[in-house]
C-alpha cells in the first residue's frame, strides 16, 4: 500500500500564528459561512431549546394550550418578560426531591446503566480482541457485520426479544424443550431482561471503539512482552488492555449515557414493574401532561449526565488530536 | 575564498557582479507561534540556477519553499521574485509551481487530467491543452498511461506525474520538495540525472529542497546548507565539500577528522598549527587567520595516507595504532588511534586487489597529509 | 499477518456475532409463520405480508418516513460537512469549544431529552406539530453523527492536494469544489446513509416532535407493539430489514468491488 505511505508522509508546518494559506482558503469560499451556519442552526435547535426547558421546569402545570403557565410570551416587551420570570418557581424541583418515586428512578436509572456497561464491556471485549486478532482479509467483512445491525431498526431489535423472553417465548420453550427447567422462566417485565436489551442493543457501540483501538495495537508488543518472560495473562494486563483504554473509555461512555436515559428497552422489555428515569419522564409528558414537571425531570437527568458527556467530549477531541 | 569553479557547466551568474538576482530572500523571518522556522535570513537564486537547500528535517528549508509558493507568509522581511515583491500575492497567481513531496496527485483524475489541471485554470484553449499535455507525457515517457488514475500507476511513475504537472505551466521557477525522496535508491539515482536534463532543456530555474547531501551535490549547481533557520554557506557542492566555511558545514557534508589547536607561527597563508600533545600541523592553507588565533583544522578521510612506516618525504606524519579496519571493497577506511587519544580516520581507495602494506588490528602506523589537504575553520 | 487467530478468539467472536444475529433471524422466521401466535411455529406462509400491503395505517406511515428521512438525510448532510469543515479548518474562533460540544453531545445525549427540548420550542415559536418539525428534530440529530463522519475523512485529508490546486492556479473556491469536495465525497455519502437510517429507525425524538397526520413507521410499529406481538409487524420489521441490508451490502459489495480493483491496479502497476 504504497498510497497510503505516501499521502501520510506529508507533513508540513500547517499551523501558522500568520496568516495561512488555508485561512485564507476557507475564508475566501465561505464569508465564514462555513462556521455561521451549523452553528446558529445548532443554537437555536440544539441549545435555545434547553433554556427553554430550563425556563418551562420552573412554571406550572395549567389545563391550557400549551399546558403550563406562564406561557412564554415575547409579545409583553422585556417588562412582560420580567413579570413571568416572577411567576417562576422551584414548585417542581421541591417535588421532585419530596417524592421517593423520582428519587429512586435516578437512582435505579444510573445503577441499571453501569451495570450494563459493564456487562457490555465484558461481553464486547472477546469479541472486538477476536476481530482484531482476526486474518487481515476477513477482519473488513466482521467489522461490517457489527455495524449491520446498527443500521437496522433500534425499535425492531428490541422488540425481537420480546418473542424470546416471553414465558412462553423461544427460550423458555428450548430450555423446557431440552429439561433443563420445568417451569418457565419469568424474564420478561423484570430488570434482567433490560440488562440483556441494553447490553444487545448497545454492544456495537462497545465493540466498534474497543476493535479500533486493539486494531491498531501492534502485536509484535506481545511477543515482545513474553520474550521478556511475561505470561499471556500478565502480558493482556500489563500490555493490551493498558492500552486499549482509550478505546474501553469512549465504548464505555457511549453505553453508559444514552443508557441512563434510555425509554424503548425498559418500557418493551422492563413492564410496568420496573423503574427508569426516561419511562418517567415519558409518562408525565405523554400520560400525565405534564410538562413542567418532566421538564424538570430533564434538567436534573441533563445535570447529572453533564460529567460523562464532558468525559465523552474530552475523549474525542483527543482522539482526533491523535489522528491528525 | 577563491572559487574552485563548477565542474558541470560553465555558469557562474553569483562571481558575476552585475548578474542580475531572480530570487531574492531579504532578512526573512518566520515565526510559528513561539518556534522561530526561519531567522533573518538572505539569499540570492539566479535565472536558470539549479539551487539546493539542503539541511536536517526542521531546520526550516521546507519553509522557505513554502514561502516562495505563497502557502506561508514571512513573518518579517521580503522575498522578490524577479523584481517584484511576492508579499500578498497568492499562491495561485504566483508564477512558480511546486513539485510536493507526496506528489500531491488528484486521486480522482487521471493522469492527463493532473497535468492538465493547471492549464485548466489559467483558461488556456482545449487544443492547446491538449497538446501541452501531450509534450508533457512525452517528455516524462508516459504516453501510454494518459488514463490511468494515480492509483494504478508505480511510485516512480508517480514522481514524473507530479514532475509533468509542476512544469506544464512553464513557471518561472520549478520548486521541489524532496522530489525524490520517495523512491528507492537505484531509482533515485536515475531520476537524478533526469531532473537536470529536463532542467537544462527547458531553461527553468529549480529550487530544491533536501536532506540528502548526495542528491543535493549531484544535481545542484549551488547548495546552501540551512541549520536552525539560517543561511550557513552557499556555495557550489565542490566548495562546500573541499572549502566549507564553517566547523558545523564541514561536519555537516561528507566525512572529516578535525584537529583543535592554534596557529602558532604564520605568513602568507601558510602557517603551523599547535594540536597540542606534541603534534604540530603544517598547512598552506590558513587563510589570514594570524597567530595565537585557536582555530580548527578539518581535513577529509580520503586524504589522509595510512602506512606501516613514516614516509620519508611527509611533512606531517603523526603516528598511532590501527584501531579498526572496515573493507568495504572500492575502499578501505582505517580508524587510527594517535597517542593523544583522538582517532583520525581514512580511508584507502583500493587501486590494486591486493595491497603491499597489509596493516591489521593493533599495528603500529603513521597517518600523513599534504600541507595542502586540509582547511583551517575559525568559525 | 500470521498473527495467531487462537480458538478462544474465534468462539468469541462467533458466540458474538450469533448473539448479535439470533433475535434478527428468528424475528424473520416467525414473519413467514402461518400460526397468529408468533413463537409457535405452524406452517409457511406470507400473508401477513399480504395483509401488511392492506393496511393503510402502515402504507401510510412509511411514506412519511420516507419523506422525513429522505429530506432529513439531505439537510443534514449539507449542515454535518459544514459542520466538519468549521472543526477541522478552523482551529481557532470564538465560541470553537461550545461548538464542538454541541456537534458531540447530540450523539449520547439520551432521546427524551432531544425530543423533549424540540418540542418545547416548537411550541415556543408556535409551529405547529406535523412532518416539519419531524424533519426539523432528525436535522437536528442526524447533522450531528453527519459531522462526525467527515470530520474523521478531513481529518486524514492529504492538505497538499489543496496546496498543489492551489498552485497551479486554482482559486480556493475551485479547489474546494474542484479537488475537495470529489476527494471526501465517499464520506459524505456515507454520512447521508447513515443519517437516513438514523431518521428511519427514530422512535423517541419522533413521538415527542410530531402531531397528527404525521405518524412515522417506527411510532406506527410501537404502538402495535404495545399492544401485542402480531406476525404482522414481523414482516413489517422484515421488510425495513432487508431493505436496509441490501442498501449496506449493495454498498459495501461496490466498495469491495472498487478495492480489489484498486489492489489489482496496484499490482498491475508495480510490476511494469
Amino acid at each position: 500500500m504504497s498510497s497510503a505511505a505516501v499521502t501520510t508522509a506529508s507533513a508540513s508546518p500547517a499551523t501558522s500564528t500568520g496568516k495561512s494559506v488555508h485561512a485564507r482558503l476557507g475564508a475566501a469560499f465561505s464569508g465564514r459561512l462555513v462556521i455561521i451556519i451549523p452553528y446558529v442552526w445548532l443554537l437555536f435547535f440544539f441549545l435555545i431549546p434547553f433554556v427553554i426547558v430550563f425556563k418551562i421546569s420552573l412554571s406550572q402545570t395549567a389545563i391550557a394550550i400549551p399546558p403550563y403557565t406562564p406561557a412564554l410570551d415575547i409579545s409583553g416587551g422585556f417588562s412582560g418578560f420580567l413579570a413571568q420570570l416572577k411567576q417562576l418557581n422551584l414548585d417542581n424541583y421541591t417535588w421532585l426531591t419530596q417524592d421517593a418515586l423520582y428519587f429512586n428512578a435516578y437512582v435505579t436509572s444510573v445503577i441499571i446503566a453501569a451495570i450494563s456497561t459493564v456487562l457490555t464491556l465484558l461481553v464486547g471485549y472477546p469479541i472486538a480482541y477476536g476481530m482484531a486478532r482476526a486474518p487481515a482479509t476477513i477482519r473488513p467483512t466482521l467489522l461490517m457485520l457489527v455495524i449491520l445491525p446498527f443500521w437496522t431498526s433500534f425499535l425492531i431489535r428490541v422488540y425481537a426479544w420480546i418473542g424470546i423472553l416471553k414465558p412462553e417465548g423461544l427460550l423458555n420453550q428450548l430450555l423446557l424443550a431440552t429439561g433443563v427447567i420445568h417451569q418457565p422462566l419469568i424474564i420478561l417485565n423484570t430488570y434482567t431482561a433490560i440488562f440483556i436489551g441494553i447490553v444487545y442493543s448497545y454492544l456495537p457501540f462497545m465493540v466498534l471503539p474497543l476493535y479500533s483501538a486493539l486494531e491498531k495495537m501492534d502485536y509484535s508488543l506481545i511477543e515482545a512482552a513474553k520474550d521478556l518472560g511475561c505470561p499471556p495473562t500478565s502480558a493482556f494486563w500489563k500490555i493490551t488492555f493498558p492500552l486499549s483504554l482509550p478505546g474501553v473509555i469512549a465504548g464505555c461512555l457511549l453505553v453508559f449515557i444514552p443508557a441512563v436515559g434510555e425509554f424503548v428497552i425498559p418500557d418493551l422489555l422492563g413492564g410496568s414493574q420496573t423503574l427508569m428515569i426516561g419511562k418517567t419522564l415519558w409518562n408525565e409528558f405523554f400520560g400525565n401532561r405534564d410538562w413542567p414537571l418532566s421538564s424538570a425531570v430533564a434538567v436534573i437527568l441533563l445535570l447529572l449526565l453533564i460529567v460523562p458527556i464532558m468525559l465523552f467530549q474530552r475523549a474525542q477531541a483527543r482522539a482526533q488530536e491523535m489522528d491528525r | 575564498m577563491k572559487s574552485l569553479g563548477s565542474i558541470r557547466r560553465d555558469f557562474t551568474p553569483w562571481n558575476d557582479p552585475n548578474a542580475k538576482p531572480y530570487i531574492q530572500f531579504d532578512n526573512v523571518t518566520k515565526k510559528f507561534g513561539d518556534f522561530t522556522a526561519v531567522n533573518n535570513l538572505s539569499l540570492t537564486i539566479f535565472e536558470r540556477e539549479f539551487f539546493a537547500l539542503l539541511g536536517a528535517s526542521g531546520c526550516g528549508k521546507s519553509t522557505l519553499l513554502r514561502m516562495l509558493a505563497g502557502f506561508e507568509e514571512p513573518t518579517a522581511g521580503r522575498i522578490l521574485l524577479d523584481g517584484q515583491d511576492l508579499r500578498g500575492i497568492p499562491p495561485y497567481r504566483r508564477p512558480v509551481n511546486m513539485m510536493f513531496q507526496s506528489y500531491a496527485l488528484f486521486p480522482h483524475m487521471t493522469v492527463e487530467n493532473n497535468i492538465a489541471f493547471g492549464l485548466k485554470q489559467d483558461g488556456m484553449p482545449k487544443p492547446e491543452i491538449a497538446a501541452r499535455v501531450a509534450e508533457m507525457l512525452r517528455l516524462v515517457k508516459l504516453e501510454q498511461f494518459a488514463k490511468r488514475k494515480p492509483h494504478q500507476l508505480s511510485g516512480g511513475q508517480r514522481q514524473r506525474v507530479a514532475l509533468a504537472r509542476s512544469v506544464a505551466k512553464r513557471p518561472k521557477v520549478l520548486l521541489l520538495d524532496e522530489p525524490l525522496g520517495a523512491l528507492d535508491k537505484k531509482l533515485r539515482e536515475e531520476t537524478q540525472f533526469e531532473l537536470m536534463d529536463l532542467q537544462q532543456n527547458l531553461g527553468l530555474t529549480f529550487v530544491v529542497v533536501t536532506h540528502d547531501q548526495e542528491e543535493a551535490m549531484t544535481m545542484a549547481d549551488r547548495i546552501a546548507i540551512i541549520d536552525k533557520g539560517e543561511v550557513m554557506q552557499v556555495a557550489t557542492p565542490a566548495e562546500v565539500y573541499e572549502a566549507p566555511g564553517s566547523r558545523f558545514v564541514a561536519g555537516f557534508v561528507g566525512n572529516v577528522n578535525m584537529f583543535e589547536g592554534k596557529i602558532a607561527r604564520g605568513e602568507a597563508g601558510a602557517a603551523s598549527i599547535d594540536a597540542g600533545n606534541g603534534i604540530t600541523i603544517r598547512t598552506d592553507n590558513a587563510g589570514t587567520a594570524s597567530a595565537g588565533t585557536a582555530v580548527t583544522f578539518a581535513i577529509r578521510p580520503e586524504k589522509i595516507k595510512v602506512s606501516s612506516k613514516k614516509p620519508a618525504e611527509a611533512i606531517n606524519a603523526i603516528e598511532g595504532e590501527v584501531y579498526d579496519i572496515a573493507y568495504l571493497g572500492d575502499m578501505t577506511v582505517f580508524h587510527v588511534r594517535l597517542d593523544d587519544g583522538q582517532v583520525v580516520r581514512a580511508s584507502t581507495m583500493n587501486a590494486a586487489r591486493i595491497t603491499e602494506d597489509p596493516l591489521s588490528w593493533n599495528d603500529r602506523a603513521w597517518v600523513s597529509f599534504r600541507p595542502d589537504a586540509g582547511v583551517v575553520l575559525t568559525r | 499477518m500470521n498473527t495467531t487467530w487462537s480458538r478462544f478468539n474465534i468462539t468469541s467472536v462467533v458466540l458474538g456475532f450469533a448473539f448479535l444475529y439470533l433475535p434478527i433471524v428468528l424475528l424473520i422466521v416467525f414473519s413467514f409463520n402461518e400460526s397468529k401466535l408468533v413463537t409457535v411455529w405452524g406452517g409457511f406462509s406470507t400473508k401477513w405480508y399480504v395483509s401488511l400491503f392492506h393496511n393503510q395505517g402502515l402504507m401510510d406511515a412509511t411514506w412519511v418516513t420516507a419523506r422525513v428521512g429522505l429530506i432529513s438525510a439531505t439537510v443534514a448532510t449539507v449542515l454535518g460537512t459544514l459542520a466538519a469543515l468549521a472543526l477541522t479548518r478552523y482551529t481557532r474562533f470564538k465560541g470553537r469549544v461550545l461548538f464542538s460540544g454541541m456537534v458531540f453531545a447530540p450523539l449520547v445525549m439520551p432521546e427524551v431529552i432531544t425530543g423533549l427540548s424540540l418540542l418545547l420550542l416548537f411550541v415556543a415559536v408556535g409551529l405547529n406539530r406535523g412532518i416539519l418539525t419531524v424533519t426539523l428534530a432528525h436535522i437536528t440529530l442526524t447533522m450531528c453523527f453527519v459531522a462526525v463522519v467527515v470530520q474523521s475523512r478531513l481529518i486524514t485529508f492529504d492538505r497538499s492536494l489543496e496546496e498543489a490546486a492551489m498552485d497551479l492556479g486554482a482559486t480556493p473556491v475551485k479547489t474546494f469544489f474542484q479537488i475537495t469536495l470529489p476527494v471526501i465525497m465517499p464520506a459524505i455519502v456515507s454520512g447521508w446513509m447513515l443519517a437516513f437510517t438514523l431518521s428511519l429507525d427514530d422512535l423517541v425524538i419522533a413521538s415527542f416532535t410530531s402531531g397528527p397526520g404525521a405518524t412515522t413507521l417506527p411510532m406506527k410499529i410501537y404502538s402495535q407493539v404495545r399492544l401485542g406481538v402480531t406476525p404482522e409487524i414481523n414482516a413489517a420489521c422484515t421488510i425495513l430489514i432487508a431493505v436496509v441490508a441490501i442498501g449496506v451490502i449493495i454498498a459495501s459489495l461496490a466498495n469491495k468491488r472498487r478495492e480489489v480493483q484498486r489492489q489489482l491496479d496496484e499490482q498491475a502497476a508495480q510490476r511494469g
